[in-house]
């Protein structure tokens, strides 16, 4: 008979403490982040879908159309195409069309690459209702962002505040290629450290 | 011409079309901006912002929903009983409206003043069940049919303790007429039922009682058990579309808003002023409206209980608990 008053106080407690303690989360702050408004910052070493380099001077791709991502992939989602223009050295890039609806970021292409002429993006917004949209030419997708980069350092020549938000995007580009060779030579330790400065720079 | 206007102003049907009105709009408003109250209150317990899309704090939300509901096709499926599944709804509805014409907003503001109101309210109270067993048997669906039974047997293992608190009420109060109830409780908020402990100590239990009685009569988490969606999708509501399944919603709030303003009247003063400014009205809906806000906080709190633990808390706990204060607060005003 006891023990049912005893129960029965400590039921009864326990709803007020379980009640305050929902009441105190009430009153704090929110957690969620609202994500087409407000976006995470994305961590230094987030693996998007690879990207080819472009050569800080001419802006032009440095891939040179070796083809070893073409035959390191193993899922068959990079076609690469070249041609050998007049008077160059090596081949340049023409087409670089990966199929990302089969492709598994293994980066095997990555590790592939001999000169670092291909890297992660950090891109993440890739929902699409289209099949298409992840058949992608990486090397429009590089013009394109090349164009856009020029077209709006064109409309705020002299506008210092602007160009410094563009600022690090040149050297982003810039950066891993001059570091290349580093991680060619020590393999492990290394490529970490460079894989998250082209990431802070961009 | 203005003395015809007073006259056919202050004639009785008149005064029903205007109450009939004013309920429905205040209804109708509660049951839209509660459903906007609950989200806002669920996200806030959760710490998420909740709705903020549709207007300025999600305000327009509402809306948004009902003019979905209403453009929804209402899907009658095949083999059910037509008539009550459609009345249903409505029998639902219709009592809650009924009852509220009997709550006294302030001295002066209430649709009808009538001196068994208390007795009113528990008949159409009763309504309420039938109505949700009467959807749920006629939806010709296995899962509405177990919700139905669910709601028969938590209803009536509530319906007891409930009444036995109204009777407790009755007796201490000596009338059925809330107005005169909620006059009985005027002066300092220590005059109110819920602090009277000289008339019976266990009178803040008494409160409690009737609130959890409250909770499980309109089907609010943790009890309900009528529509659980996890076990049973959405009980004696599935088979229900568009308007439907709407007036099934809005009904669930307006027997919240019908329930909270009960308690406001019995156990918490109904209009009078705690301290004395702004009119009583307000001092009515700020006591209502806090009373619903911890409905919305229960039900973020608290996970659904379980059937047994459903009916074992009404039957072992709330019964033999209401009885001893019905009997203890017979016993202290006869010997008081």
């Amino acid at each position: 008979m006891k023990n049912v008053f005893v129960e029965i106080y400590y039921g009864v407690k326990s709803l007020f403490v379980g009640m305050a303690i929902t009441l105190r989360q009430f009153f704090k702050p929110i957690v969620t982040v609202q994500y087409p408004h407000q976006t995470l910052k994305i961590p230094a070493r987030f693996r998007g879908h690879i990207e080819l380099v472009s050569d800080p001077e001419t802006g032009k791709p440095k891939c040179f159309v070796c083809k070893l991502c073409e035959r390191a992939c193993p899922s068959d989602c990079i076609t690469v195409e070249g041609i050998k223009p007049e008077g160059a050295k090596r081949k340049t890039v023409t087409t670089y069309r990966l199929d990302f609806t089969k492709c598994s970021l293994c980066g095997s292409c990555v590790e592939a690459c001999r000169d670092n002429v291909i890297r992660f993006s950090r891109e993440y917004n890739l929902a699409s209702t289209k099949k298409e949209d992840y058949i992608m030419d990486l090397f429009k997708r590089l013009e394109a962002q090349r164009l856009e980069i020029e077209k709006s350092e064109g409309d705020s020549t002299g506008s210092a505040s602007v160009l410094a938000g563009h600022g690090p995007a040149a050297p982003a580009s810039a950066e891993p290629s001059t570091r290349a060779p580093i991680q060619v030579e020590p393999p492990k330790p290394q490529a970490p450290r460079v894989q998250a400065l082209t990431v802070e720079a961009k | 011409m203005t003395q015809t206007l007073t006259k056919v102003l202050t004639t009785e049907p008149f005064r029903l079309a205007l109450s009939l009105v004013a309920i429905m709009a205040f209804v109708g408003l509660n049951a839209a901006y509660l459903v906007w109250v609950e989200r806002k209150g669920a996200a806030r317990f959760q710490r998420r912002p909740g709705p903020n899309e549709v207007g300025p704090a999600g305000l327009l939300q509402p809306i948004a929903d009902a003019i979905k509901l209403l453009s929804k096709q209402l899907i009658v499926p095949a083999g059910v009983d037509r008539t009550l599944f459609r009345l249903a709804p409505l029998a639902v509805m219709a009592p809650a409206l009924a009852s509220l014409a009997v709550i006294p907003f302030s001295e002066s503001l209430a649709a009808r003043n009538i001196n068994v109101g208390l007795l009113m309210i528990f008949a159409f109270g009763s309504i309420n069940v039938m109505a949700l067993m009467v959807g749920g048997w006629s939806s010709r669906n296995k899962y509405a049919i177990i919700s139905s039974a669910r709601v028969v047997s938590q209803n009536v293992a509530y319906e007891i303790p409930m009444l036995l608190v109204v009777i407790t009420m009755i007796m201490v109060t000596g009338t059925m007429n809330l107005s005169e109830i909620v006059n009985q409780q005027a002066g300092a908020f220590w005059n109110w039922n819920l602090f009277k402990v000289w008339v019976n100590p266990l009178m803040p239990v008494t409160f409690l009682i009737f609130f959890i009685c409250m909770l499980a009569e309109t089907n609010r988490a943790p009890f309900d058990m009528a529509e659980a969606e996890s076990e049973l999708v959405a009980g004696a509501y599935t088979e229900y579309s568009g308007m439907g399944f709407g007036v099934f919603f809005m009904a669930e709030y307006a027997n919240i808003l019908l329930g909270c303003s009960l308690a406001t009247v019995l156990f918490l003063g109904g209009w009078q002023r705690p301290i004395g400014i702004l009119p009583g009205v307000f001092w009515f809906l700020l006591k209502m409206y806090l009373l619903i806000f911890s409905v919305v906080w229960i039900r973020w709190t608290f996970p659904r209980t379980q059937f047994y633990g459903l009916l074992n808390l009404s039957w072992k706990i709330l019964i033999p608990v209401s009885l001893f204060t019905l009997v203890l607060s017979s016993a202290m005003m006869k010997l008081l």
